[in-house]
């Protein structure tokens, strides 16, 4: 189908669409456009207007900051994956971001838009929650700094106000080790379940995603001696997430998916 | 409320040449490069960014031209099949499709060769599991894939051996 009408504005900078924001309440901020476009077309969404910020080039910068980096919004998840300071600081989102779709979705998808998004699914907002990093946005009325868990609420909701924008994910580097691991039917799915999990001495945590109404960290204890001990001590963690009836069976697809991820840390990938 | 008709002048590069054109802004890029420029070569399957067969090149990369709005994009390269296209004959990606079979009813054609010609530009060396990797964002409905690995791989000898 084709999307209803809209009034569209390109923003050259950060003020010109927060301020578009301001003036104009029916305004969406348009970003890589390959979650809203659909839903535009599918006319599940009809925004009255679109504020285009793909050209504000200081929203697509990469910089280290303290001990991990920040990411601005605009930066597009083939980048993600192929920068070379992610690939150095980073490496484990650069493997999230290769699982985003396919090549032409990740050429022009972004983080900020993916995290607005707050897809259950979504390989970034599992990293962020993962990782605890911290949304910066901004609006006419300032700054604010949201860490992932006060910024993703549920399915598709977040704590971003209609006036805000995303302007940038600052995202620590981790301690211990890391695995990524997620179930599809197909590559370039939306996974059924999927794990990101850290290893550090005896303990670390395990981060679900794909199930239930936004991804959850759990920590663990001790990751047990081997796969047994290992797989039991992940079933019982699994029983703590909240699921709907027919996503039960995703439970076992979960423990799967962290067992294969934490077999990714001890076979150094 | 925004109307139809409020349009909105832009101009376009598509294959090397700048077109100028009125759109309405809810225009896909697909639609402006079919119904304002006559390049039917972009098909229009899914229109939700999951078939593939509207993709194009935008500054040489492959994107969905259904999940664009035309108005988007002005001060880029847009590259469709027909630019990747010689002037006459085929290009050595398009004759290995033909000689593999690659193709029955064409509709995901344009897609897969912009997808695929994107991939050997950038790694002529792509393996296998590479160029089904590239693949895997663009529908085939007749072929069952095969074929269109076969040609990509056969381009990518040929290429090589040139």
């Amino acid at each position: 189908m084709k999307p209803a009408a809209f009034e569209y504005i390109q923003a050259a900078s950060v003020e010109e669409a927060i301020q578009a924001l301001a003036d104009h309440p029916q305004a969406k901020i348009l970003a890589g456009g390959q979650s809203l476009v659909p839903l535009m077309n599918f006319r599940l969404n009809r925004p009255g207007m679109l504020v285009d910020v793909n050209n504000i080039d200081d929203l697509a910068t990469i910089a280290v900051k303290d001990a991990g980096l920040a990411i601005g919004s605009l930066v597009r998840h083939q980048r993600l994956v192929e920068d070379a300071l992610i690939g150095d600081r980073l490496p484990i989102l650069a493997q999230a971001a290769s699982h985003i779709g396919h090549w032409a979705i990740r050429n022009r998808g972004t983080i900020g838009g993916s995290l607005a998004h707050a897809d259950p699914a979504a390989e970034l907002v599992a990293l962020m929650i993962a990782l605890n990093g911290t949304l910066v946005v901004r609006s006419h009325r300032g700054v604010r700094r949201l860490t992932a868990d006060e910024f993703f609420l549920g399915y598709f909701t977040t704590a971003l106000e209609p006036t805000e924008i995303i302007v940038q994910c600052e995202i620590p580097a981790p301690t211990g080790r890391m695995g990524f691991s997620e179930v599809v039917r197909r590559p370039g799915d939306f996974a059924l379940a999927g794990a990101i999990v850290a290893q550090s001495g005896a303990a670390g945590w395990v981060t679900w995603f794909g199930l239930g109404s936004r991804p959850e960290r759990f920590s663990v204890s001790h990751w047990g001696q081997d796969d047994g001990e290992r797989h039991a001590m992940l079933g019982e963690l699994a029983t703590r997430m909240m699921l709907a009836e027919d996503e039960e069976y995703k439970r076992d697809i979960a423990v799967n998916a962290a067992m294969r991820a934490y077999r990714q840390i001890k076979e150094g990938k | 409320m925004p109307t139809e008709e409020a349009r909105t002048a832009i101009e376009l590069n598509v294959n090397g040449i700048t077109h100028r054109l009125d759109v309405s802004p809810r225009w896909s890029l697909a639609d402006v490069l079919r119904h304002q420029l006559g390049l039917t070569g972009t098909h229009v399957g899914c229109e939700q960014g999951v078939c593939g067969a509207c993709t194009v090149w935008l500054d040489g990369l492959p994107v969905r031209s259904c999940l664009m709005f035309g108005v988007q994009a002005q001060g880029h390269q847009v590259t469709t099949v027909e630019g990747i296209t010689p002037s006459t004959g085929l290009s050595p990606l398009q004759t290995a499709f033909q000689e593999h079979h690659a193709l029955q009813c064409g509709f995901c054609t344009p897609g897969m060769l912009l997808t695929a010609q994107a991939l050997l530009d950038r790694n002529p060396k792509a393996e296998e599991g590479e160029i089904r990797a590239a693949l895997s964002g663009n529908l085939c409905r007749c072929t069952g894939y095969q074929f269109i690995v076969d040609a990509v791989l056969a381009a990518r000898d040929a290429g090589r051996d040139a």
